[in-house]
């Protein structure tokens, strides 16, 4: 038995994932990240549009602060989100933006003077301040109030990621590439690392640390139609749910994005809508405006993506041999633009549908995209109940996103996280108590345990088809546990999950080789998926309510009253078809921002029983401090700066907010 | 509408498992009705699915994007998953990229060879100072500039350049087009401290430029259309002069 000793080990190789990485290493510990492939082809290199950061630099960002960009990702959350989390992270956004500036990524400057934009359809000419040339551009996106989205063109994600990696090879830490973390080693209360497949030989490792962190990203591969790349299938959390200590938080929480293209799911980035891109019918009519007269293209995405589907119900799709879809407009942008801030848009429509976007119309439909829920965790990242266990990004939950994520906060949340959790993970592994402890009996029973399941696929006599039950599986998640939820669909999909999921004991696989095998790989993952697949399925049945991205056609309102808060699942007998469901309350008299109307969406809600009580105080602080500086407000609303890491804590200057030298 | 009548593929792979003794070196035929819309991507997906569980390919964003999924397609390097089979004949060859070490099959080890170029080229800013303030207002750069870091910075590390380069298959060590490339986004940036001097120390030998024989063949074959001609002939230019001063 292979045993592999080190101080941090990080599963999964995206932003999250090496950020927390460089930061443990840089307070010097030895630090090893797994990678189902090689770091800069991780998922993250996806996020085209840009990363969030309220620097307020353009003229139509002037005046954006922590606490506008607070306001947005609350009220984008549909008040799901943890208010502390979310002010440390609007905190650390602008300082992560600007630590990527200087390590090397291309961020899109501001250029002094008059420039044309498009704003809702119109040709608008603005003009940049002097002072603001050179420093980092910020664009448009949906749900927010402020120009705060910071870019490279349309691959920010790709831009990000390359720095990050080159910076982990500087830092000279090793990511063990083709690996893949099988169980989590613990003993109930303390994590030790995991057991460990290398995917080109098949051997096991056993890799113990004082401090594990997944960071292996979202599940969308559970859905048959996700923006998602292929690797994102949700393993990294279900190897916190079998350890059944540790929970998935809100796993009914998924979002789908409203322009993939059509129909390869591929996708378009919000910046196309952000930069003045329109949403057209089968008539071409513009129809966003008729449902949401405010933000329009620019609403939620939640919201955005159901009034598609809405209309496209009404008839008011376009058909095509493949079924029905809506059209993205961004023609009206011109060539330059299109050629060279949205370029990504512009190859994708070339090369999958022979679409000329300068020209023509881009055929789109909403798909999955992105996992709110994840792996529960406190402020610190670790999770409450298994000790050594930390999580970040998006297979994570500390829980930024509530119900909904804004485009641009999740790449955001990557770095923030790196950053943020990074410290902590290094802070635990500065404390003696948590030195490694751990019996090699411990180590040889989970190795053993997982060689076991792998010689009973490759030779037992299983006879299920693992590709069968999962493509089932993922038309399940699409046909009914999507945009639009009812309790008879959710029970029929759990009640047919359920049974995917006992006949995924007896997989057999045709392919024998105990090396590099995808038969084999498909089996355990499938295993897998089907857990978080019924952790999201099982959570949407329950929740009898609509909140941000879970819609309940029969149970339409928003409930704070009953549902103000978090789904906790758990699955803890290894026998069972079902997770264990619990509920974390979320307590509104500490809320900043007390439960109220979004601003878009519907406007029909029942309210918390403390919701008036807290929002009566919150009201009376502000009146009662009115002319105090907004720091001071926000501290005596709700004081959070003593949860970040001492080196990331402090104000972020800005042109209108100069600190003193 | 009229039902459309689809062509059979037939689709040659070479087939070949480096871990299994047994196995040797051969060309394997699949035949496919092909689909509408249909890629390189979901056409081996569907032969691993239905024909073979055993096939070795690379896949992740499967959007034209990440890099993964580059292999000879009759003979020649391009990134399979936006490759659309209608832009091909009725029969056509895959194969694994050369120079890479072979996994198995169509699966090459590029990140391996790709981690070890970076490490040699130290393919990252070298900034002044390690610690900065992160509070302050960023650190202005010409719009222009950042344009143009960013219209180099693109390149995925696919390999492309390197399977479709006569002096990769020569030297072992030649950093490629990838190398070069980097090597002039760097020079090009002002974070980065290092001088010409410290370029020429990485990549002024036959290992570096100078190895190049301007067959051009990465520039040809790059799937992200970066300008590689231009960008070695700039640290060409730049490495000679060093040379004579």
């Amino acid at each position: 038995m292979r045993v592999i000793y080190t101080d941090v080990l990080v599963i999964g190789a995206g932003l999250a994932g090496q950020r927390v990485a460089i930061a443990a290493k840089r307070r010097g510990h030895d630090t090893i990240i797994l990678s189902l492939v090689p770091p800069k082809r991780s998922h993250s290199a996806a996020a085209m549009g840009g990363m969030q950061a309220s620097l307020a630099n353009v003229i139509k960002g002037q005046g954006d602060n922590e606490d506008i960009h607070f306001g947005d990702t609350v009220r984008g959350s549909d008040w799901g989100a943890d208010q502390d989390v979310v002010r440390m992270f609007v905190n650390t956004s602008p300082k992560a933006v600007r630590e990527l500036a200087a390590w090397g990524v291309p961020w899109s400057r501001v250029r002094k003077g008059d420039r044309q934009v498009i704003i809702n359809g119109e040709k608008v000419t603005i003009t940049e301040r002097d002072e603001a040339h050179g420093l980092l551009a910020q664009r448009d996106f949906g749900g927010t109030k402020k120009w705060r989205t910071c870019y490279v063109s349309d691959g920010t994600g790709h831009s990000m990621l390359f720095v990050v990696s080159d910076h982990v090879i500087a830092e000279g830490i090793p990511v063990h590439e083709r690996t893949e973390a099988l169980a989590l080693i613990h003993d109930g209360s303390r994590c030790h690392g995991a057991v460990v497949r290398n995917l080109i030989t098949g051997e096991l490792v056993a890799y113990i640390a004082k401090a594990t962190t997944i960071a292996t990203g979202g599940a969308g591969r559970v859905y048959r139609v996700t923006t998602n790349a292929v690797i994102c299938e949700g393993t990294g959390m279900a190897l916190a749910l079998e350890t059944g200590a540790a929970a998935l938080g809100n796993m009914e929480a998924v979002q789908f994005h409203p322009t993939p293209i059509f129909p390869a799911a591929i996708l378009l980035t919000e910046g196309a809508r952000g930069d003045g891109g329109l949403l057209r019918d089968v008539d071409g009519h513009r129809f966003m405006p008729d449902y949401e007269p405010e933000k329009k293209e620019l609403a939620s995405r939640d919201v955005v993506s159901r009034r598609i589907e809405e209309h496209i119900r009404k008839g008011k799709g376009a058909r095509s041999r493949f079924g029905e879809h809506v059209w993205l407009d961004i023609t009206l942008l011109g060539e330059h633009h299109i050629k060279h801030n949205l370029r990504e848009v512009y190859e994708i429509a070339k090369y999958f549908n022979g679409v000329d976007p300068v020209k023509e119309w881009i055929p789109i439909r909403p798909g999955q995209h992105y996992t709110m829920g994840g792996i529960r965790t406190k402020p610190t990242g670790e999770s409450p109940t298994l000790k050594g266990l930390f999580a970040a990004g998006e297979a994570a939950c500390w829980d930024m996103h509530g119900f909904n994520r804004l485009g641009g906060n999740s790449v955001a949340e990557t770095v923030v996280a790196g950053m943020i959790v990074g410290e902590f993970v290094a802070d635990f592994c500065d404390r003696t108590e948590n030195d490694l402890d751990v019996s090699t009996g411990l180590i040889r029973e989970f190795v053993a345990r997982e060689q076991a399941k792998i010689d009973d696929l490759l030779h037992g006599k299983g006879t299920e088809d693992a590709t069968r039950l999962r493509s089932r599986m993922q038309d399940l998640m699409t046909d009914k546990v999507g945009i639009f939820r009812t309790g008879a669909e959710l029970e029929s999909a759990v009640a047919e999950l359920e049974e995917l999921l006992k006949k995924s004991r007896n997989l057999g696989v045709r392919s024998k080789s105990t090396g590099s095998n995808p038969e084999l790989v498909t089996a355990y993952r499938t295993q897998k998926m089907l857990k978080v697949a019924l952790a999201i399925a099982y959570g949407a049945l329950t929740r009898t309510e609509s909140r941000g991205a879970h819609f309940r056609v029969d149970h339409p309102r928003r409930d704070d009253a009953q549902w103000l808060k978090r789904t906790l699942a758990t699955w803890k007998d290894e026998t069972a078809s079902l997770p264990t469901l619990e509920y974390e309350q979320l307590d509104v008299k500490k809320m900043e921002l007390p439960p109220g109307w979004r601003g878009y969406g519907a406007k029909d809600y029942i309210d918390h029983p403390d919701t008036s009580k807290r929002q009566a105080e919150v009201d009376e602080i502000r009146t009662k401090m009115e002319g105090a500086d907004r720091f001071a407000v926000q501290d005596a609303l709700m004081p959070y700066e003593h949860l970040l890491p001492e080196r990331l804590r402090g104000r972020n200057e800005r042109i209108d907010e100069r600190l003193p030298l | 509408m009229n039902e459309v009548k689809h062509r059979k593929l037939k689709i040659s792979v070479l087939r070949y498992n480096p871990q299994d003794p047994e196995s040797v070196p051969h060309m394997q035929t699949y035949e496919l009705e092909e689909a509408d819309g249909m890629t390189l991507f979901i056409a081996l997906n569907e032969i691993r699915e239905k024909l073979d569980p055993s096939l070795q390919f690379d896949y992740v964003c499967r959007a034209g994007i990440c890099g993964s999924c580059a292999m000879l397609v009759n003979g020649r390097p391009a990134l399979t998953c936006r490759q659309l089979t209608k832009d091909l004949g009725d029969e056509f060859t895959l194969a694994p990229l050369p120079v890479f070490e072979l996994i198995g099959d169509l699966s090459v080890n590029t990140g391996k060879w790709m981690r070890g170029m970076s490490e040699r080229l130290e393919t990252w800013v070298h900034a002044k100072e390690q610690e900065i303030d992160l509070r302050r207002i960023e650190e202005p750069m010409d719009p222009e500039l950042a344009e143009k870091l960013y219209e180099v910075d693109r390149c995925i590390e696919c390999g492309c350049c390197v399977a479709g380069c006569g002096t990769a298959r020569m030297r072992e060590d030649f950093v490629g087009a990838v190398g070069l490339n980097k090597i002039a986004r760097f020079k090009i940036d002002p974070r980065d401290t290092r001088s010409d001097d410290d370029f020429y120390e990485l990549v002024g030998d036959d290992d570096g430029v100078f190895g190049c024989m301007s067959l051009l063949g990465c520039h040809d074959v790059c799937p992200k259309q970066l300008p590689l001609q231009t960008q070695i002939a700039y640290v060409r230019r730049k490495m000679v002069a060093m040379a004579f001063s």
